[in-house]
């Protein structure tokens, strides 16, 4: 007996047979057919392989844990029905992959068609397999999701594309539900677990919740099935190529549905409302379906509706509730499967053959292909339900349990009625296939000569024609057993005493089967002929479930642009006003039903220097918000005073870290700010000039005054309420306490950032790479604005400075400016250096660290880029910004791995002393490696970003001579980089 | 103290919120980099004011009660690189989109008065 965790293997190989036969090259058919079929066999052999093991209905089980504190866990779980259902998907699908080998054209991409078919298969079986809920409603959209892919094949056909968006919404939609049920479901039974949800039967019937879960369940199960009023997307699906159609809209896909109603069913029916929903949808699928079936004019439609009709069939049967019909509603289904793939097939050859599937042009075909046209007269009368055959055993058992009374309800008596009626149907247009098409005189007129099709395109139908025939006539020595199986795995203890015996003598059943083969025939010699004439169902032919549908979505799409257009827009300031006004909201409402207070801790003694200090950051705070507009260096000048004074605040607040970052990139930002003035437009204080603003405009700046006021005076009041609040109990202590038994360093602000979050720190590099790699990539192709080429004004003053002067060159002034600072700025990039690295190592216990170390360092970088310009600098001197950051994240992430070998977590630290000649014991801990790396990333980003704003300087000139200046100057810069 | 730094914090907001609203590119990107100072001082507050407490351990056992809050200076540490970071992605995608469209408004258009 095979282990449980070989069901995974089943389950991955389609999956990984899928991305396989992605990569094949486009023409290789019959590769990509030979792969597919060696995958599904395989699975095939293993699936058989667990079959001694789910005898007296048996489960294997195999959970990998994945959130169990949210009860989610990867479960695969094969019980005796699933087996069948497994069976199936990949029976079918072997005889479906040799039969699409010579049914696709050489000229389409047949690998991608077999991908998306494996891929498929994977999903099903992933379905069927699953043990968990939310795992069955993940593969469930999955399905959707390739028979989207599947219809829509051929994409250049608008209404294979149209079929595929219908399929996909409807399919989609009813997952939606189905996952909402399920959500319901796994809450009223405590677990997401089928086996514990099944076992929960009798608390989830009793459960408020239940009948929304049910209906939402149901939704699901019916958009899937194709089931009354859902049922519209079926025949829209048939655009799809024909063996699609066979596996995934007649056997397996559009079983999903009922394989969900079947699974369940021990634990949802049994209740009135099970009883009056599925039934009556059942009943009306079913002879909806069977009516429209008679009218189609197209092979395919006849044979869509005809599945519909069939689903009908086994809904209902599993709505009556009893065991028996569910016993009925399983053997169906794998009878269903069998006869309606061979008939679409059948269907794909006739078509292939003649080029065409309207029925009203084909005729007397028996002529050409006698072979078919047995194997297809044989699969169809085992779909009218001819003795001797699978579809008629099933269909008896159907025609027995109409005649029980299952509720006393009214529906009892017309039941017996209404399923001999749709018999009858059933019967009409399977009479009407075989005879349009086969008989009668020779077709005229026909796009192509028909001819027999190829052997291994016929050798599919033939063996599940040979199944129907094994099925019908043999019924206990081949699916007997399999059946018992099946049964007694979704029935357990209910199972009924049943009979797969041929004859039963002359009973009710066998007369109303017979009034339905006389009926069906009688029906189809009187009115045949006329049915070609039809251009619609009568009666329900007015029922456009397209039309609805469109004019639904189209609502939905033309309501949200409405709703769009309203509360939507595209101005910035508009939507920042917005986001302002609603955290006001969010902060304004608690504020309002508890009221303000202070707390009761009495505040610190103010001190008058930091009074002082904050006197002058708040005066040149308003002041850069005052002269932004017209004094832009002025206002940067201002702002960077409010920064000092936050720098300053921090190291007073006990935050030298804080303190040292903050002065750091103080730095660095000016030099950037200062970098993009350049670009930015003159603006002139003239713009309303001799007049007043117009009152529009002053409101506005009323009405942003006011706002900002509110937001200054909110976050104010809120930070004292705050701060005078005694301090609760937080991630502190163990902080504190661990920072050197746990983390081997003292400053604990930098043990937090590279020991006990570092996986923070990982995150927060990544995005400043990130975020670096984006500014270069933006200005390697920056078109700077037309009046910003030219040089700067005061160049201009310069150069006719130095051509008035005699003695001069042009270029002197500026060469000479400042000559002194640029000698000691180049002096002193070792000994910033010097100072980054002492930063970096002592940072584990003092203040400092890769975050300080790496600006400064830059900031070294940058001093001498400033004292001898770009293009000096790097004629001596290769910084690789590029390089800095891809070696940063490796070392971090490395250090991170290392762990791993060890045995610890990711990002574990180990720390030791090392004795060093000279200096003594030194502290080395793992987290200094995870530092450099950060010290790396943060030197690459800076600099990257600040040289890549620095050269558009050097390359402005040239931009607008041409456009190969610009890319070769951008090649040059990325070489650099 | 803490009267003088929810003053200060108040300021920075309303500067930085009145520069945010304003429809130049430069103006907003000001904006931000005052309001994240705010931002900042506002996060270290919430840790509590301590002066001379800097949360520098020594390696014997600790009282936590001696040192300042050291998880919120964490928190701001990154944050504050981090702005730097935001604030050059913001300056070079508003000076490239004034190289697209011409004007330096936050829109890429100039407002129909």
């Amino acid at each position: 007996m095979l282990e449980a965790r070989y069901l995974l293997v089943i389950l991955a190989l389609p999956f990984l047979g899928s991305l396989a036969s992605a990569f094949l090259p486009t023409r290789a058919r019959t590769l990509a057919a030979a792969m597919a079929g060696g995958v599904t066999f395989a699975a095939l052999g293993l699936l058989i392989c667990f079959y001694p093991a789910l005898a007296d209905g048996a489960i294997v089980r195999h959970t990998i844990p994945w959130l169990p504190s949210l009860g989610l866990d990867l479960t695969v779980r094969l019980g005796g029905f699933s087996w069948l259902f497994a069976l199936l998907i990949l029976g079918i699908g072997a005889l479906v992959v040799l039969y699409a080998r010579y049914y696709m054209s050489a000229e389409d991409p047949v690998p991608r068609f077999f991908s998306f078919l494996l891929a498929f298969m994977g999903s099903m079986l992933g379905l069927v397999l699953s043990g968990n809920l939310i795992q069955i409603a993940f593969f469930w959209e999955l399905t959707s999701l390739f028979s989207f892919l599947l219809i829509g094949y051929w994409h250049h056909n608008q209404s294979a594309r149209d079929g595929a968006r219908m399929a996909l919404i409807m399919t989609a939609t009813g997952g939606v539900c189905l996952l909402v049920g399920f959500l319901l479901l796994g809450h009223i039974a405590g677990s997401y677990d089928v086996d514990r949800v099944l076992a929960a039967g009798e608390a989830i019937r009793g459960h408020a919740l239940y009948l929304p879960a049910l209906i939402l369940v149901l939704i699901g199960a019916f958009t899937k099935s194709a089931q009354f009023p859902f049922h519209f997307w079926l025949p829209h699906a048939m655009a799809a190529p024909t063996p699609v159609s066979a596996y995934l809209h007649s056997a397996t896909m559009v079983k999903a549905g009922i394989y969900i109603l079947i699974l369940f069913w021990p634990a949802l029916s049994g209740t009135e409302s099970w009883y009056l929903i599925v039934s009556t949808t059942g009943l009306a699928t079913l002879l909806i379906g069977a009516w429209a079936a008679i009218f189609q004019q197209d092979l395919k439609g006849l044979l869509a509706y005809s599945t519909i009709s069939h689903l009908g069939l086994i809904t209902l049967l599993l709505g009556l509730g009893s065991p028996l019909a569910a016993v009925a509603a399983i053997f169906h289904t794998v009878n269903h499967a069998t006869f309606k793939a061979s008939l679409f097939m059948a269907a794909g050859i006739i078509d292939h053959e003649t080029g065409t599937r309207d029925l009203r042009k084909l005729s007397g075909l028996v002529r050409f292909m006698p072979i078919t046209a047995t194997l297809a007269m044989v699969a169809a009368a085992a779909m009218a339900g001819v003795p001797l055959l699978n579809g008629f055993l099933s269909k008896e058992m159907f025609l027995a349990e109409a005649l029980e009374a299952h509720s006393g309800t009214i529906l009892d008596r017309f039941l017996p009625v209404l399923a001999t009626l749709a018999s009858t149907f059933s019967v009409l247009y399977s009479v009407r296939f075989i005879h349009q098409v086969f008989f009668g005189p020779p077709p005229v007129g026909l796009p192509r000569e028909p001819h027999e099709a190829p052997h291994w395109m016929r050798l599919p139908i033939e063996i599940l024609v040979l199944l129907c025939l094994l099925v019908g006539i043999l019924p206990a020595l081949t699916i007997g057993p399999l059946l018992t199986t099946a049964v007694s795995s979704v029935l357990g203890e209910r199972t009924p005493v049943y009979s797969l015996a041929i004859w039963h003598g002359f009973n009710l059943p066998l007369l109303m089967s017979a009034v339905a083969l006389v009926g069906g025939a009688v029906l189809y010699r009187l009115f045949g002929q006329r049915l070609n004439a039809m251009q619609n169902s009568p009666v329900i032919g007015r029922l456009k479930g397209r039309r609805t549908f469109e004019t639904v979505l189209s609502a939905i799409i033309e309501g949200a642009r409405g709703l769009r257009g309203v509360f939507g827009t595209r101005r910035q300031q508009v939507q920042l006003r917005l986001l302002v006004l609603t955290t006001f909201l969010a902060v304004g409402l608690p504020l309002a039903r508890l009221g303000y207070t202070a707390g009761p801790v009495a505040g610190t003694l103010i001190d008058p220097v930091f009074a002082v200090l904050w006197m002058l950051g708040g005066v040149s705070a308003i002041a850069a918000a005052w002269q932004a507009k017209f004094h832009r260096l002025a206002a940067l000048i201002m702002v960077g005073v409010a920064g000092l004074s936050t720098c300053i605040s921090f190291i007073w607040l006990s935050a030298p870290d804080l303190g040292l970052t903050q002065l750091l990139v103080e730095i660095v930002t000016l030099v950037l700010l200062l970098l993009g003035l350049r670009w930015l437009p003159q603006r002139r204080s003239d713009f309303w000039a001799g007049s007043i603003a117009p009152f529009s405009v002053r409101y506005r700046r009323g009405a942003d005054l006011l706002v900002a006021l509110v937001g200054g005076a909110g976050i104010a009041a809120l930070s004292y309420a705050i701060m005078t609040r005694p301090t609760p109990e937080g991630l502190s202590r163990y902080f504190m306490e661990q920072a050197y038994p746990g983390g081997g360093g003292t400053n604990v602000v930098n043990v937090i950032l590279v020991d006990f979050r570092g996986f923070d720190t990982l995150g927060e590099i990544t995005v400043l790479s990130i975020v670096a790699l984006t500014v270069f990539s933006l200005l390697r192709r920056f078109r700077p604005a037309a009046e910003s080429v030219e040089m700067p004004l005061q160049q201009k003053r310069q150069n006719a400075f130095d051509d008035a002067r005699k003695g001069n060159k042009v270029g002197d002034t500026a060469r000479h400016y400042l000559l002194v600072p640029r000698v000691t700025m180049e002096w002193l990039f070792p000994v910033i250096l010097t100072l980054a690295l002492y930063l970096l190592v002592r940072g584990h216990d003092l203040p400092g660290g890769g975050f300080a170390a790496g600006l400064t360092a830059s900031i070294g970088i940058i001093l001498l880029y400033m004292a001898n310009g770009t293009r000096a600098v790097e004629a001596r001197l290769n910084v690789r910004p590029v390089r800095w950051i891809s070696a940063g994240l490796l070392c971090a992430t490395a250090t991170g791995g290392a762990a791993w070998f060890f045995g610890h977590p990711f990002l574990s630290t180990h720390f030791s002393y090392l004795d060093l000649p000279l200096i003594g014991s030194v502290p080395v801990a793992s987290a200094l490696l995870f530092d450099i790396g950060v010290f790396a990333v943060v030197v690459g980003t800076t600099v990257l970003i600040l040289i890549a704003l620095a050269h558009q300087s050097i390359r402005s000139p040239r931009a607008n001579r041409s456009e190969d200046g610009t890319a070769q100057e951008a090649t040059e810069l990325e070489g650099k980089g | 103290m803490e009267a003088v730094l929810a003053l200060a914090i108040g300021t920075l907001t309303a500067s930085g919120l009145w520069l945010l609203f304003r429809p130049r590119t430069f103006q907003v990107v000001l904006g931000l980099c005052l309001l994240s100072y705010a931002v900042n001082l506002f996060i270290v507050a919430a840790g509590r004011l301590r002066t001379d407490a800097p949360p520098i351990v020594g390696k014997g056992a600790v009282d936590p009660a001696q040192f300042v809050d050291p998880v919120p200076q964490a928190l701001v540490l990154t944050a504050i690189v981090i702005s730097f970071a935001t604030t050059a992605l913001l300056l070079v995608v508003l000076l490239a989109a004034r190289g697209l469209t011409g004007t330096d408004h936050v829109d890429g258009e100039e407002d129909d008065l």
